[in-house]
């Protein structure tokens, strides 16, 4: 009887705030605020460019540079084999995911600090933040795809029919970002000495994902394990897409790094959505 | 008229922290908290730390319950501490509440401090996009309403400047016009007009008076300047230490303000838990160095009394006395070094220099522009009786002090 009366009074209300309410709102609103999430990926971006001399040179010469590094210490000193792929176009497969990856963790870690003072003086869907850090790295990886596109043109590389399997690797990428991003930047505001990890982190996870060599150099038996690590198969996946090889993909290995990528985004939601309801107090 | 706002039971709570320098968790320190404790169960039992207390439970708000109609105006005032800021983040959804409810007709904004977002290196008009979008505007709603806000702001000519070249004023004034063209149902605005020239605050009033007389809006506004509470807003609540003090109309909310806030005889610290490096134990006014009295003639001397602990010594403390009129307008104040923690300090008005009436004295410790090592909100009122001054047969305020002036004659 109370409850059929409780829901009638809810009903002249627009909103109700009580405590550990479930938000059926939460993703209306996250929704009905997208437009914020672009204002602000559009404010970075804008804000990013501005105060330097070359500007937009930047998200180009930063992936260039480090193919670069890359090509002469693995192709030409380490003599890697690459197959008949060029080895440029090898390492630039590699490195467009992984630098994706790597930045939107370390930008999202310090996104949520970064905006204390929105976090504490206005309401929105505190996702917002995290994500549009994502979306900004997003615009600098597409970018970088334009280097990737050239580097075949000056190789007349003319890319194989497993292009077509791109976009969904370039989903994954995205997902795994915003999972780890959303996590991170939780983490970050309540442990605050988190930030000394992070690049440590990204170190880490350059050393053990196949961005300067090729998975195949895994041993069988470790192959599986090793695709614990979804950037494993973001890679293979990128690579095989780009050079047609299709000796790259690993099936277990595969469906593994969508089972983790998926585990990742849900894990990275549920913390978030926990830690969230604290951020102004905690900040 | 529908009810716009209610609150039931509402309540906030904190958890304090001790023995914690950062107001921020490491976790270096969670590591090592857990370590620690294993080493509890574990190792000998010699390590058990008795009264190992950290944390306390703060109520920053405790069963608020109110109500308020489409179109009112509530003044929410308090002295500091008393849960104003709380409420206002619980209701703009910043926090959540500990315990119970706040049900809202329409749709809420809230601003909590003017230029929120704003970016320094954009210019105006980027910022007005950014701002709106930060205030829940949709980007349509925000070009619609583009040079209403420019208008109103009066920075057209400064549009494509980045807001960093901005003086401090226009910058205020941009930020106040986006905000103020929001499309809520329900605005909630701290303290933001105690920024900007006086011309503008008052431009900024009539706004708000505007958007909830003519518009039908709900407005709930937070201040000190009781002076802007009462031209605002035609009810109002009082807080204190959490919880609803008074709720009436705005008259006698800011009366009971003053009256009751301002109204102490006397400061003494009781058994309240007291953190500070140096705090004041008693402050009390006197005419012989020992008993407490708030009434004096024109012919006695007033001293303050200020008893003063430290638990730790700090370099350039200062102790500085303000006396207030009536109104709280300042008439002079004093500045004293201290140096010893447990002192007496005595401060003697000479006889006759202030003139009958009603006055307060706010008292503080502080490191000058620096920090506040004890910032006394309780005013001590007393009063000079009138016993013959000079003004006496006057009926009008003709001022406060008496100065001694020196009357001469020329031929």
């Amino acid at each position: 009887m109370t409850l059929i009366k409780d829901k009638i009074k809810n009903k002249e209300f627009d909103l109700v705030i009580e405590s550990n309410l479930v938000r059926k709102n939460y993703w209306k609103d996250l929704w009905k605020y997208r437009e914020l999430f672009f204002f602000l990926a559009w404010r970075d971006i804008l804000v990013r460019y501005k105060q330097t001399v070359i500007g937009l040179a930047w998200s180009l010469l930063r992936p260039f540079l480090t193919m670069l590094v890359f090509t002469v210490i693995f192709g030409r000193l380490a003599k890697l084999p690459s197959g008949d792929v060029p080895y440029p176009i090898l390492v630039f497969a590699a490195m467009l995911p992984w630098q994706f990856f790597a930045t939107s963790f370390s930008d999202a870690s310090n996104s949520l600090i970064g905006n204390s003072n929105m976090l504490t003086k206005i309401y929105f869907p505190r996702m917002i933040i995290p994500a549009s850090t994502v979306i900004v790295n997003f615009v600098d990886f597409l970018i970088s795809f334009l280097i990737l596109t050239g580097l075949m043109f000056w190789y007349h590389f003319l890319p194989p029919i497993s292009i077509l399997a791109l976009p969904v690797f370039i989903a994954q990428t995205f997902l795994i970002s915003m999972g780890a991003s959303f996590y991170v930047a939780a983490v970050n505001v309540k442990y605050r000495d988190f930030k000394y990890i992070v690049p440590f982190i990204v170190q880490f996870g350059l050393l053990i994902s196949p961005v300067g060599f090729s998975s195949n150099v895994v041993p069988e038996k470790w192959r599986l394990l090793y695709s614990m690590n979804p950037m494993v198969g973001v890679i293979d996946g990128f690579r095989w897409s780009i050079t047609g090889d299709a000796s790259q993909i690993y099936l277990p290995g595969l469906y593994l790094s969508f089972g983790v990528t998926i585990f990742l985004v849900l894990i990275g939601v549920w913390y978030f959505r926990k830690m969230e309801r604290t951020f102004a107090d905690l900040i | 008229m529908s009810i716009a706002i209610k609150t039931e039971h509402l309540s906030k709570r904190y958890v304090i922290r001790h023995q914690q320098k950062e107001s921020y968790l490491a976790l270096r320190d969670v590591i090592a908290e857990k370590t620690k404790k294993l080493f509890y169960i574990f190792g000998s039992n010699k390590s058990k730390n008795p009264g190992f207390k950290k944390k306390e439970d703060f109520w920053a708000l405790k069963d608020i319950n109110f109500e308020f109609n489409q179109g009112d105006r509530v003044g929410i005032i308090g002295r500091n501490g008393a849960g104003k800021s709380t409420l206002l983040k619980v209701l703009s959804r910043i926090t959540e509440p500990t315990e119970g409810r706040i049900s809202l007709k329409g749709r809420i904004a809230s601003l909590l401090e003017v230029g929120t977002g704003f970016h320094p290196e954009l210019t105006g008009r980027e910022n007005i996009f950014l701002n709106g979008a930060i205030l829940g505007m949709r980007r349509v709603e925000i070009k619609r309403k583009f040079d209403e806000i420019v208008d109103f702001s009066g920075v057209e000519k400064f549009l494509d400047t980045p807001v960093k070249r901005y003086s401090s004023g226009m910058y205020v004034r941009l930020a106040f016009a986006v905000a103020a063209h929001l499309e809520s149902e329900i605005l909630v605005i701290d303290e933001v007009l105690a920024v900007g020239d006086s011309e503008f605050q008052s431009k900024c009033l009539g706004k708000m008076q505007d958007v909830s007389k003519e518009e039908g809006r709900t407005v709930l506004f937070v201040s000190h300047n009781m002076a802007a509470i009462s031209k605002l807003c035609n009810t109002g609540i009082l807080l204190s230490n959490g919880t609803v003090a008074e709720n009436s109309s705005v008259e006698r909310v800011v009366d009971l303000y003053i009256s009751t806030c301002f109204k102490s005889e006397f400061y003494e610290l009781g058994n309240s838990k007291n953190d500070k490096d140096v705090y004041f134990e008693k402050i009390f006014l006197s005419k012989d160095k020992i008993s407490s009295i708030n009434s004096f003639s024109l012919s006695d001397e007033i001293q303050c009394i200020f008893q003063v602990k430290g638990t730790k010594p700090v370099k350039d403390s200062t102790l500085t006395f303000i006396v207030r009129d009536k109104n709280l307008n300042p008439i002079f104040s004093e500045h004293f070094p201290v140096a010893e923690y447990n002192d007496k300090l005595i401060a003697t008005i000479p006889k006759g220099m202030l003139l009958p009436g009603r006055y307060y004295l706010q008292s503080m410790l502080h490191v000058p522009n620096v920090r506040f090592l004890d910032n006394n909100e309780e005013y001590i009122s007393f009063s000079i009786e009138e016993t013959g001054s000079k003004n006496s047969i006057y009926t009008v305020d003709l001022g406060f002090v008496n100065i001694p002036v020196k009357w001469e004659k020329e031929l």
